[in-house]
């Protein structure tokens, strides 16, 4: 019998038609194209959930970062005021870079930008100017802009910078600089990931005060010193500003405080960074005193929490009262979030264990009680050294809730929360902060206050934007290329008196244009999965482990199938991983696959030199976003440097907040490994090397000699065993 | 003792089949909750290893769609009818030599190129048509920028290749 190649065959030679030739290379090149786009699908998926995945980390973490800052902070009792004497900060004759004075002009503005695109850097001291007038000129202005399209004929709304310069660059260049006419408002998110956080600062700011009417800004919820630590400003500051950078973050901390929450356009289109609750209060928002909110971001109060309900009496707001909890419990992947709307058992164990914590409702269904356990975001301590943080401003023990906890999540909501397509308003906990949000929330907003729609950024776009909710929210993004050259465009939006949107499209990235699909696609799916394999790796004693259950014949091999259900065990990042498959498993008889040496060709993907197969070091690998922010607090004083003793203490509170079974000699075996140069301190490259963490810019780590192997050549120091 | 094996077999192949399409459903699942865009779904039954005609498919989304239609399609509708699709092994892949051989049907004269013009000539008039963009994106890839023609055995022979 022929095979059903034969026949077609068969029947091409005699039926064929130039109409039937062109339908099958159709059909095959549509097909085609589909597995194209479901890489690229995949791809995103894979940068958001290693992305997500981390900023779970970080708020599982953000308790142990709280208690550093408020251990290893210095007291900033003299927060009075801030004796910036800025003036005092000499400016060396050679200095080539730009110089501002004040009352600052257009061209000095412009000036900046010219300066910026040729990579010049701004000295501290008019950094620290022009922060200190910013600062000046903030402070006056109320916490919901409102801007008239009477006065600038158009407004353009920009979303997430991100500190990619080259955008901002971009957009100036395409739209025009701003000016009287020409009205801009840039929605949060300025800072952080991207290189030229600063710059970017300071030409908002400088534009700002120049164009008071026609250029503002709105605050995102990383402009937030805490979010800093982590994302990356606090060290590009520290990094470019090394004798003032401290001063520097301090005012920026304070800056930040004081931009505006939202605009409003023609009273008819609000604009802010993440979007809304089903409880909106704009007046209540309007009133707020803005300053107060310190930093947004979600805090775990287990000790405090628990204490202070006990005093109130309030069972249905404590733990174990049937609420379920705020965080996640560990590990849970965005993938999963619809399931996560029944109520999962609240463990509110001793303080500092993972998964105690305030308790706040997530409700899937009706919102009531949604503030039952308020957790209110960070605010300004009254200053008392040493003391657990006092979190809200001027809760006093045994004092009932002040109306301003209410208004604290006014400000968590409008910075963190996020549209859905299903109804209703339920607790965003993939972002551990503000909400998802559904149409009928928005109909509702929109309704109350008489607007036509809300413009919003906060979430990354392929096209560099998106309508939702029936064009009643739109999302703008304005950094290009955000995960890697390729990845996504970026957009901005325009308004003219009519408030029609007119969405502008662009990628900053000229190469991008000269690449197809198929190209673009392949190099920013080999940047995704460059940091699943790393993430892969990490993780390769407990893969082992999974594995090994699947395969109780110890025969070596498991299914694909059973492949994957243990890598998502064990990763919990919700990925299609038999989509995946073909990208991460190099070759498999049949069905099946020798574990064993895949992890082997893992670690050999990974290994520069040494053997890392100590449980401790994989952790820390896994933690490596982390280590640098911890870094960063434990250096307290900004030197650069920590002790010796300060590395113990601070690892022995990492690891019991983390679980991680350390001894004490391992500590400091550990501790005495990283000091490279033996000088008593750590800085942060001997840190960072010691953990193995090549960071990607530099090229040149491999060359340097290997940490370990020196150290345990030379000091005998043992390395943690194996578990 | 061998009915009971295939009964098993059977059992396992589909259970292995809703992994898959659940797999791939969920790269399109933005929110997590079940559904996709119906103008998603092209790709997603693509992705499963279908290469079904335009005609096809919308044969197909009928069957899936809701009675009156919502723009998005339900994961619960969507897996049974995948499922024997993929047990029926319906709409198989083209292989690589039928697939020449539709490429030298619209070149009689045997010159082994297929000129810009006739390439975009077959693609936009004849079978189900391309649009601006598809026709815009293949040319891209496809057309030897200084010939203006597209060697399709060796075009072929690029794409598979690709396609891993």
């Amino acid at each position: 019998p022929a095979s059903g190649g034969h026949s077609l065959l068969a029947r091409i030679s005699t039926h064929f038609t130039a109409f039937k030739a062109a339908a099958l290379i159709q059909r095959w090149y549509r097909r085609y194209m589909a597995r194209l786009e479901t890489r690229r699908c995949c791809t995103w998926r894979i940068f958001q959930s290693i992305e997500y995945a981390g900023q779970q980390d970080h708020v599982k973490l953000h308790d142990f970062f709280s208690y550093l800052v408020d251990h290893f902070t210095p007291n900033s009792n003299h927060e009075s005021e801030y004796e910036l004497d800025y003036e005092s900060i000499e400016v060396p004759d050679n200095y080539t870079g730009p110089r501002l004075s004040f009352p600052l002009l257009p061209n000095h503005a412009t000036a900046l930008v010219e300066a910026f695109r040729l990579k010049q850097q701004l000295h501290a001291r008019y950094v620290l100017n022009l922060l200190h007038e910013t600062r000046k000129h903030l402070v006056q202005l109320p916490n919901i802009n409102r801007v008239s399209t009477c006065y600038s004929e158009e407004i353009t709304v920009c979303g997430d910078l991100h500190g990619q310069l080259d955008d901002l660059i971009f957009i100036f260049h395409k739209n025009g600089l701003p000016s009287p006419e020409r009205a801009y408002v840039f929605n949060g998110d300025f800072v952080d990931r991207g290189k030229e956080s600063v710059e970017i600062l300071m030409i908002l700011f400088a534009f700002m005060l120049v164009y008071p009417k026609e250029f503002r800004l709105n605050r995102g919820n990383h402009e937030d010193h805490m979010v800093n630590l982590r994302y990356g400003l606090t060290k590009e500051v520290m990094h470019k500003y090394k004798t003032h950078g401290k001063k520097i973050l301090k005012i920026l901390q304070d800056v930040f405080c004081w931009l505006h929450l939202a605009t409003l356009v023609d009273e008819k289109v609000l604009i802010l960074h993440g979007g809304v609750s089903d409880m909106p209060d704009l007046e209540l928002l309007a009133k707020l005193d803005r300053h107060k909110v310190l930093t947004t971001e979600v805090v775990y109060e287990e000790a405090e929490g628990e204490a202070a309900c006990e005093r109130e009496g309030r069972a249905g707001s404590c733990p174990g009262a049937g609420s379920a909890p705020w965080a996640p419990p560990p590990g849970l992947p965005r993938g999963h979030r619809a399931s996560r709307s029944s109520s999962i058992p609240c463990s509110c164990g001793p303080p500092w264990g993972p998964g105690a914590g305030r308790c706040r409702q997530q409700a899937g269904p009706p919102r009531a009680g949604r503030r039952g356990a308020p957790c209110p975001p960070r605010q300004k301590q009254a200053g008392k050294p040493g003391a657990p943080a006092a979190h809200s401003g001027g809760l006093e023990a045994g004092e009932p809730w002040p109306e301003t906890i209410s208004w604290s999540f006014q400000v968590v909501d409008i910075l963190w929360s996020d549209p859905m397509a299903q109804e209703g308003c339920k607790a965003n906990t993939v972002r551990g902060g503000g909400c998802y949000f559904g149409p009928s929330v928005t109909e509702q907003l929109l309704q109350k206050y008489n607007l036509q729609f809300l413009i919003r950024s906060h979430e990354r776009k392929p096209e560099g934007y998106e309508f939702c909710h029936r064009r009643k929210v739109l999302t703008i993004f304005s950094a290009s290329n955000y995960y890697e050259v390729g990845s996504n465009r970026g957009a901005y939006v325009k308004l003219g008196p009519a408030l029609t949107p007119y969405i502008v499209q662009y990628q900053a990235n000229k190469e991008t244009h000269r690449l197809t699909m198929r190209q673009r696609i392949s190099r920013v799916e080999e940047s995704a999965l460059r940091s699943l394999w790393e993430k892969l790796f990490a993780s390769s004693l407990d893969l082992l482990g999974e594995f090994k259950k699947h395969d109780a014949d110890k025969t070596g091999l498991i299914t694909l199938s059973a492949w994957a259900e243990a890598v998502e065990s064990v990763l919990h990042l919700g990925l299609p991983w038999r989509m995946l498959k073909p990208q991460l498993v190099n070759s498999s008889t049949d069905n099946t696959l020798e574990y064993k040496s895949w992890l082997e060709d893992l670690a050999k993907e990974q290994l520069s030199r040494e053997n890392i197969q100590s449980s401790l070091l994989e952790t820390l690998y896994r933690n490596r976003p982390n280590l640098e922010a911890i870094f960063r607090i434990t250096d307290s004083d900004h030197s650069g440097f920590i002790s010796l003793d300060e590395f113990r203490q601070t690892w022995k509170l990492f690891s019991s907040h983390m679980n991680i079974d350390i001894t004490d000699d391992c500590i400091c075996d550990l501790a005495r490994s990283i000091d490279l140069n033996r000088d008593g301190h750590i800085d942060i490259n001997e840190f960072l090397e010691a953990f193995r963490i090549v960071e990607q810019s530099s090229t040149e780590g491999d060359t340097s000699d290997c940490p370990q192997a020196t150290n345990t050549d030379n000091s005998g120091c043992s390395k943690p065993s194996k578990r | 003792m061998w009915r009971i094996n295939l009964w098993e077999g059977t059992e396992l192949v589909v259970a292995e089949f809703h992994k898959k399409i659940k797999d791939a459903f969920e790269v399109f699942d933005h929110e997590a909750n079940n559904t996709v865009d119906v103008r998603e779904i092209r790709t997603i039954i693509r992705s499963l290893g279908c290469c079904p005609s335009e005609g096809e498919l919308h044969d197909l989304i009928v069957e899936i769609e809701e009675e009156e239609p919502t723009g998005y399609i339900r994961f619960e509708k969507f897996l049974p009818v995948m499922t024997k699709v993929l047990l029926e092994k319906r709409y198989r892949p083209i292989p690589e030599d039928i697939l020449l051989r539709s490429f030298e049907v619209l070149d009689p004269s045997k010159r082994g190129f297929l000129t810009k013009e006739e390439l975009i000539k077959y693609m936009t008039e004849e079978g189900e048509p391309f649009s601006q963009e598809e026709m815009e994106e293949m040319l891209s890839a496809a057309i030897d920028p200084e010939s203006n023609s597209i060697r399709y055995k060796d075009y072929i022979a690029m794409m598979v290749v690709d396609d891993g």
